[in-house]
């Protein structure tokens, strides 16, 4: 696919996402859609460092939170639009994210995940001890009127469709331009790219930036989502989980695996939580991810691929 | 507001916290320390260790550090097993770094979700004797619940020492992590070397559970707070040193404990994630690393 055909696709998408958005549905499936859409947003975006450079990335609650706490703080202080509010929460962990590159100096592999494991909780421990956004007692948003659509659940949900189809073509562009295989470079192994000439240092920095800068997008619209903000659901330790688990079942090779494992997994466990139970639903998300990464640590990407290979 | 008396308390129970907390990092210095297997569910199976001192306890009245040492070798079988399954899925593929990781994240998730499914998300505690109970020396009291889980901690580290100086397998241990090629030339097979460590190192920390909920009352989630805690006192003390250890548990706890004091509790938390960050960032080989 050519960068033209893909952005034929990107704008269907969208238009699917409208269309869908002016059908009179149950409301549910605005908001169960909405869930999914922002898992493909962190899963992607999860995937730019984790499986594209192969740092693995403890830390989503903390930027996910960031981009939820920062619309709040704006919200606060000026009652600031919506698009400036993504926007800002993706500038804000993206800042965060350019922190912890620099941070990939040092910490290689296992540390590297355990500071940023470290790092959600410290941001976590600061959040509840600021007033300002609520505190551990939490943030109430009274939604103004909704502009142009029929309720919020439909712009939210459309909004999401357009942020996660903008996450995933960025993700696509990288994976195919040097830098993608500059990334691959160095997750294979990153003294000989080095050596080769691969400017890893930058090409970390700007990997972490990414990744940072769309988990906070992700979670911008968060307080418009729920309404009531507080910080242990939103440092919720599942972000993490599901930010490994979707593009480790989808294969983290390609854009297209964290999409995948985003739908799957995100579907599932919107399915059980509403006719099980939601505590089930996350004992299915471990178990899911731990086989896996046992038996079939490609991905379902790899495994199709090694069927293909097989067959031919 | 502050006073001596208040500060002199704090950095006693701080020393006394700091006993069991190298009790609750053993393990991990074990296996992440010496085998390289970073065992990021070492938490989950504290709190496991947790919840069978308190489901014996409720039920049978047992006293929950004995319930602990009884549980050791169900717990160490377990984390034969474990290893096992970690060995054959990634150590022996060479995958065992990113995808291992992922793995005990899992394992860590599990466990905790398993947990609050079957006993919901109450707090959970155990009765004794001594609980409750406390000493006053010239103005500092100390208490029993924290005294008796200081001196196991104490007990467990002197053990574990003593096990990895003295004794054959101890030392295979501790050749396996210096060069595994090496000793398998010397006739010791390197993976059931591991095992037995792995093993001791799940044991260690089903047995640092029993204490914990002697401590303080335990939820399933419990095990997100000791995630930080045990990989930074792991990396502060310098991996694989069973003294540094016990040096840098007696750091965080006092440091917590002041914090705690001085601050107030909602702070001591991002204390050890605090000290985690600038020991990885400032010197990532610990106080008394190689």
């Amino acid at each position: 696919m050519k960068i033209r055909g893909a952005l034929v696709v990107a704008v269907a998408v969208i238009g699917l996402g409208v269309l869908l958005g002016g059908l009179r549905v149950n409301p549910y499936i605005y908001f169960a859609g909405y869930v999914v859409l922002q898992y493909v947003v962190i899963a992607t975006a999860w995937n730019v460092l984790g499986g594209y450079a192969g740092y693995v990335n403890f830390g989503t609650p903390a930027f996910f939170a960031l981009g939820a706490y920062t619309s709040i703080a704006l919200l606060e202080a000026f009652r600031a639009p919506l698009p400036v509010l993504i926007l800002c929460g993706g500038l804000v962990a993206g800042l965060l994210g350019l922190g912890i590159g620099y941070l990939t100096l040092r910490l290689k592999g296992v540390f590297f995940s355990i500071a940023t494991f470290a790092l959600s909780v410290v941001l976590q421990t600061l959040i509840i001890n600021w007033d300002y956004v609520g505190g551990a007692k939490g943030y109430t948003l009274i939604r103004p009127p909704v502009p142009f659509f029929r309720s919020w659940a439909v712009l939210l949900f459309i909004l999401m469709v357009v942020l996660a189809v903008v996450t995933v073509l960025v993700a696509r562009t990288i994976e195919r331009s040097w830098i993608g295989r500059g990334l691959a470079a160095l997750r294979d192994n990153e003294e000989a790219a080095e050596c080769m000439g691969v400017p890893t240092l930058r090409l970390k920095l700007f990997a972490t930036t990414i990744s940072g800068f769309f988990l906070g997008v992700a979670g911008a619209p968060f307080p418009y989502y729920v309404t009531y903000v507080e910080p242990s659901s939103t440092f919720d330790l599942n972000y993490a989980v599901n930010a490994l688990a979707m593009p480790m079942i989808g294969g983290t090779t390609t854009w297209l695996g964290p999409v995948i494992g985003a739908v799957l997994l995100g579907t599932a466990q919107q399915i059980a939580t509403v006719t099980i139970s939601s505590e089930l639903n996350l004992l299915i998300v471990g178990v899911v991810l731990v086989l896996f990464v046992v038996l079939a640590p490609e991905g379902l990407t790899g495994l199709v691929r090694k069927l293909r290979r097989g067959r031919a | 507001m502050f006073s001596w008396d208040l500060v002199a308390n704090a950095v006693v129970a701080g020393i006394l916290l700091g006993g069991f907390y190298a009790a609750v990092s053993l393990g991990v210095s074990l296996t992440f320390g010496l085998l390289d297997v970073v065992n990021i569910a070492h938490p989950a199976f504290v709190i496991l260790g947790a919840y069978a001192a308190y489901v014996m306890n409720s039920s049978f009245g047992l006293d929950p550090i004995l319930t602990g040492v009884l549980f050791t070798p169900l717990f160490y079988l377990i984390g034969a097993g474990v290893y096992r399954i970690y060995y054959g899925s990634f150590e022996r593929r060479g995958e065992e770094s990113l995808r291992g990781l992922v793995f005990f994240f899992g394992l860590l998730f599990i466990i905790e979700v398993a947990l609050s499914l079957k006993y919901g998300v109450d707090y959970r505690m155990v009765e004794a004797a001594y609980i409750g109970k406390s000493i006053d020396l010239g103005g500092v009291g100390i208490a029993f619940r924290l005294l008796v889980p200081c001196l196991v901690g104490l007990a467990m580290t002197l053990a574990l020492y003593l096990f990895l100086s003295r004794t054959f397998y101890g030392r295979a241990v501790m050749g396996v992590s210096q060069d595994q090629v090496a000793l398998r030339l010397m006739g010791a097979n390197p993976v059931r070397i591991k095992t037995i460590a792995f093993g001791l190192g799940i044991a260690a920390a089903s047995l640092s559970g029993a204490l914990l909920i002697t401590i303080s009352p335990v939820v399933p989630s419990t095990d997100r707070d000791y995630i930080g805690r045990v990989f930074a006192i792991t990396v502060l003390g310098g991996l694989g040193s069973i003294g540094g250890t016990l040096v840098a548990s007696i750091i965080l706890g006092v440091a917590e404990s002041l914090m705690a004091t001085l601050f107030g509790p909602s702070w001591s938390l991002a204390v050890s994630f605090g000290i985690l960050l600038l020991a990885l960032a400032v010197r990532p080989a610990g106080l008394f690393g190689r």
